[in-house]
């Protein structure tokens, strides 16, 4: 009976096939195209607009609102590639309301933003519907620049020094380029093969080659990089995943939800994916939230998400919480992991020490309690792996940058996760990429 | 309770809202519905002499849309009722016996000869109705044979064709008056000299209401083709608004009863006709876009604000704003007025600032001990009200008067408590001395 119970612990196929396009459909379903007129005419056309203090790729928000309500969605998407060549992507993943939406009057005025995301999406949709490439590249410099890393970083670096003339080979380590859009967004957010399809119309542009299965550390280095180029550019992400360090890790059913994710996106068939019964996730940033949505949504019977901290302290926004929850996924707060308890080898609960704040310090409070689980995702941060870096200077455990993205290293600049003071999120990424890119042309230009 | 019970040159209609001549008024269908709805009366879709006319069989209206397609303007190249003369003539009979307590008033549209006139009023008297209206309005096609606003236009026609009228009927003759054309006095002059009973306007203004980029044609497209037609609908409300004015402050008019049309919506608009003078309203384009339904708002709406303001019938509120109504040389220049921006319902959008800085006066700030911060310059202020018109938030922004006594910071001059207009300005090289 147990070894029944046991095998069916972690199964695949906990859904009827043809449930999984349904949990797995867009989270916001595009705008047609009235509504996207309406929506775009609730814009005020601020003056200096606070929406566009938010974006961190500064896109004309008021503007390319305009020209959609004027009826030129594909003249708004120019607007916003000019800023940010991936906001394709940003519109269906940037935390909203915490950015553009967040600053937009109207929340002010009324908690009810103009839907700044959807419409960003509207636009650039219809320019990628065209099947033409908004740009057309500069006079060839003759100059090289190698990119490592083809995550939103190195593919905004790569296009808009593409788009100045240079010519630009990235190097990828895995398989596919995209970084954690092609592995790591939740799959709602970005059906249909978006990530790919994105890489191709960034590519688009010309000059751009990719090398994937191409690792730096592992028969490429960074002197040699410097040597065959006029510039590098660093855009590696974050390779380590933080442990838990409590007894029990290692047994079977103890995962890293990053990987875990990664293998869903991949994943030819959800239905072939295995999943547990009863998850348990550990963690409170957006990683968190994704795998155990998406747990619930592979036909998890519950899914608990447990948090040290309360909700105002995780890294993950109010709405992505309320989406959890909305899933069905429990979030229990103030408890920290002490021990995953097994049997035979595999994972059968996790036994949590609650905690609260005293003086400041989080602290336990000595009493416990047990949740039944087959499977636990530890989510509890990434990392900085650095990879054989030449003498970079590191800050806070990443790589040190200025205000242009130039590390401590001549001719070496670097952006987006793998950098210091970033804030971990696509469009961070982006922006830091075009600035590395601004700045490595003037340099270039010398 | 407020009594909406109205007469109009003696006729007399359950509430002031009547529907204007134009399709909703076309058959006994429509007009049956519309008295079941609640209207108080209607204008029958003009009526002409046989054979009928006939219309395009295209596309005749256009629009003007504000956000979320919301019908600001409207536009027809409509004619006429093409139905036979005969068969109007029977439905108003029947409607007019079927509904009494309604006001049923007969458009009527024929060429400039009198006995062409003396013979439809004959026709239409038997019917029974309250009136008839001569439409001299019409901007297209009619006027392309002589009649419409090719009458309308032509202040001695107009009296010529009241006059006629007039003489061959005992019914009261309203004049419809076309708005294309530079003085509205002229033609209601001219219909008062005739002896008609009141004027109606405004009738449709001539328009193009767009143009079609890939035909490159005007809209509406007829094979390829487009002609000027008529408009109506909420934006030509100020234009109305003027118009009826003008005629109800004109000594030479005063007095003659005006029936208010063009772009009333909501009851809010018909007190505003005839708070400048008209004694009741019209409405097509409302109904056209929303069916006649509408008119429920607008008499519980007119009976609710009366009741509000301890008024009993609309006729105490019928030109009540013309005395206020004034050439601009009589305004008072010693009136001075500083916009006022109310911080606790600021949504800091930054629009008021920047249509002062560019286009006006740099009278508003954007930044204030470096943070953003929108706050009036009384020293820049001339008070010109563009502000207020910008703001998304109502009443946020507002215009408040300095009182006499007090510093203008912009001119360093003392508001001054008298009353002082251009006509006596020591600028005005024309200037009368004051005494
Ligand atoms: C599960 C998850 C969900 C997320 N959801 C959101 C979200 O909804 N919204 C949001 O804004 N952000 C989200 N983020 C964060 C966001 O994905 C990252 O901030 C963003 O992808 C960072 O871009 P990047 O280019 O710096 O790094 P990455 O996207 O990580 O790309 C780095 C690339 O470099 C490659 N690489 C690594 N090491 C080497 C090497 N040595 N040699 C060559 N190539 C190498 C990697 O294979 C990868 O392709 C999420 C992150 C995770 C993990
Ligand atoms: C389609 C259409 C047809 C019209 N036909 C007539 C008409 O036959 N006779 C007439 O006097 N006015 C006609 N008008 C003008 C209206 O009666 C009215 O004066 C004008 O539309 C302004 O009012 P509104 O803004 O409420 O529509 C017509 C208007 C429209 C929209
Ligand atoms: S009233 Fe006119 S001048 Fe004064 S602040 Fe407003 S826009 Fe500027």
């Amino acid at each position: 009976m147990s070894a029944v119970a046991k095998a069916d612990r972690i199964a695949a196929g906990r859904l009827e096939p043809m449930a999984y396009a349904g949990n797995f459909a867009d989270l916001h379903p595009p705008l047609s195209r009235h509504e996207a007129v309406v929506e775009a005419e609730r814009c005020y056309f601020c003056y200096d607009a606070p929406c566009m203090t938010a974006c961190p790729t500064a896109i004309d928000i008021p503007l390319f609102i305009r020209q959609i309500a004027g009826g030129q969605p594909v003249a708004a998407a120019r607007t916003i590639f000019d800023q940010n060549i991936l906001g394709g992507m940003c519109a269906r993943v940037c935390p909203t309301e915490t950015l553009c939406e967040q600053a937009c009057v109207r929340e002010a005025a009324e908690g009810k933003p103009v839907r700044i995301g959807l419409l960003q999406r509207h636009a650039t949709d219809a320019q990628m519907a065209t099947g033409r490439q908004p740009y057309q590249r500069a006079a060839a410099s003759g100059r090289q620049v190698a990119v490592v890393g083809a995550g939103p970083a190195g593919l905004a670096c790569a296009h808009r020094l593409a788009l100045l003339g240079h010519a630009v080979t990235i190097f990828e380590a895995r398989p596919k380029p995209g970084g954690l859009n092609e592995y790591g967004i939740a799959a709602y957010k970005t059906v249909d093969d978006f990530a790919a399809r994105e890489v191709a119309f960034i590519l688009g542009i010309g000059g751009i080659t990719i090398e994937t299965g191409r690792a730096l550390g592992e028969g490429l280095d960074l002197a040699e990089l410097r040597q065959r180029f006029d510039a590098v550019f660093l855009g590696v992400g974050l390779g380590a995943v933080n442990g838990l360090a409590i007894p029990g890790e290692d047994l079977a059913g103890v995962q890293d939800a990053v990987d875990y994710i990664a293998q869903l996106r991949q994943a030819e068939n959800l239905a072939s994916l295995p999943v547990g019964r009863q998850v348990v996730v550990i963690g409170g940033g957006m990683t968190a939230i994704d795998v155990a949505v998406q747990a619930k949504l592979l036909g998890a019977e519950t899914v608990t998400l447990v948090y040290r901290r309360g909700p105002a302290e995780m890294n993950a926004s109010r709405y992505e919480q309320e989406l959890a929850q909305t899933k069905g996924v429990l979030i229990r707060h103030w408890a920290r992991p002490a021990r995953l308890v097994g049997e035979a080898g595999a994972v059968k609960a996790a036994l949590f020490e609650r905690t609260r704040l005293e003086a400041g310090q989080l602290t336990g409070t000595g009493e416990t309690f047990e949740l039944s689980a087959d499977m636990v995702f530890k989510a509890v941060g990434q990392r900085f792996a650095a990879p054989a870096l030449d003498g970079v200077a590191l800050a806070h455990g990443r790589i040190a940058v200025d205000g242009e993205r130039r590390t401590s290293l001549a001719g070496v600049w670097a952006g987006g996760d793998c950098v210091a003071g970033g804030q971990d999120l696509t469009v961070v990424a982006v922006e830091d990429g075009k600035r590395a890119a601004m700045s490595i042309h003037h340099q270039l230009q010398r | 309770m407020a009594d909406l019970r109205s007469e109009f040159v003696g006729i007399k209609s359950p509430n002031p809202f009547w529907l204007a001549s134009a399709p909703p008024t076309d058959k006994a269908y429509n007009v049956t519905r519309a008295f079941e709805q609640g209207w108080g009366g209607v204008v029958w879709k003009t009526l002409g002499l046989d054979p009928t006319i006939v219309n395009v069989n295209g596309p005749r209206y256009g629009a003007l849309h504000g956000s979320d397609r919301r019908l600001l303007g409207f536009n027809n190249i409509e004619l006429i009722t093409d139905r036979p003369l005969q068969v109007n003539l029977d439905e108003i009979k029947a409607v007019k016996r079927a509904w009494p307590d309604r006001a049923l008033v007969v458009s009527l549209m024929v060429p400039c000869e009198e006995a062409c006139w003396s013979e439809i009023l004959r026709q239409v008297e038997d019917t029974g109705a309250d009136g008839v209206e001569l439409n001299f309005g019409c901007p297209h096609g009619m006027s392309e044979r002589g009649m419409g606003s090719a009458v309308g236009q032509v202040p001695d026609y107009i009296e010529m064709v009241a006059r006629w009228c007039k003489q061959a009927t005992r019914m009261p003759v309203i004049v419809k008056l076309t708005p294309n054309i530079t003085d509205i006095r002229y033609p209601a002059r001219a219909a008062k000299r005739g002896g008609a009973d009141a004027v109606s306007l405004i009738n449709t203004v001539s328009s193009i209401i767009a143009v079609d980029l890939d035909r490159m044609a005007p809209v509406p497209t007829v094979d390829g083709k487009g002609s000027h037609g008529g408009y109506c609908g909420p934006a030509v409300k100020p234009i109305a608004l003027n118009m009826v004015a003008e005629i109800a402050r004109d000594p030479e008019t005063a007095g003659l009863p005006i029936s208010g049309i063009g772009g009333i919506t909501v009851w809010r608009d018909a007190a505003e006709f005839m708070a400048l003078g008209a004694a009741n309203v019209q409405v097509c384009t409302a109904a056209m876009a929303y069916g006649f339904k509408i008119v429920k708002e607008m008499i519980a709406g007119l009976e609710l604000w009366l009741d509000e303001k301890g008024l009993e019938r609309p006729a105490q509120i019928v030109g009540r704003a013309v005395p206020n109504v004034t050439d601009w040389q009589y305004l008072n220049l010693n009136y001075i007025a500083k916009a006022r921006i109310d911080q606790s319902l600021c949504i800091q959008c930054g629009r008021c600032h920047i249509a002062c800085e560019d286009t006006s006066h740099q009278a508003i700030t954007a930044m204030k001990d470096g943070k953003r911060h929108f706050e009036v310059i009384d020293a820049e202020c001339v008070g010109c009200n563009l502000c207020v018109s910008v703001c998304p938030v109502e009443d946020c922004i507002t215009m408040a008067a300095l009182p006499a006594g007090a510093l203008d910071a912009r001119t360093g001059q003392i508001v001054q408590p008298d009353y002082a207009n251009w006509t006596t300005h020591p600028n005005n090289p024309q200037r009368v001395a004051a005494e």
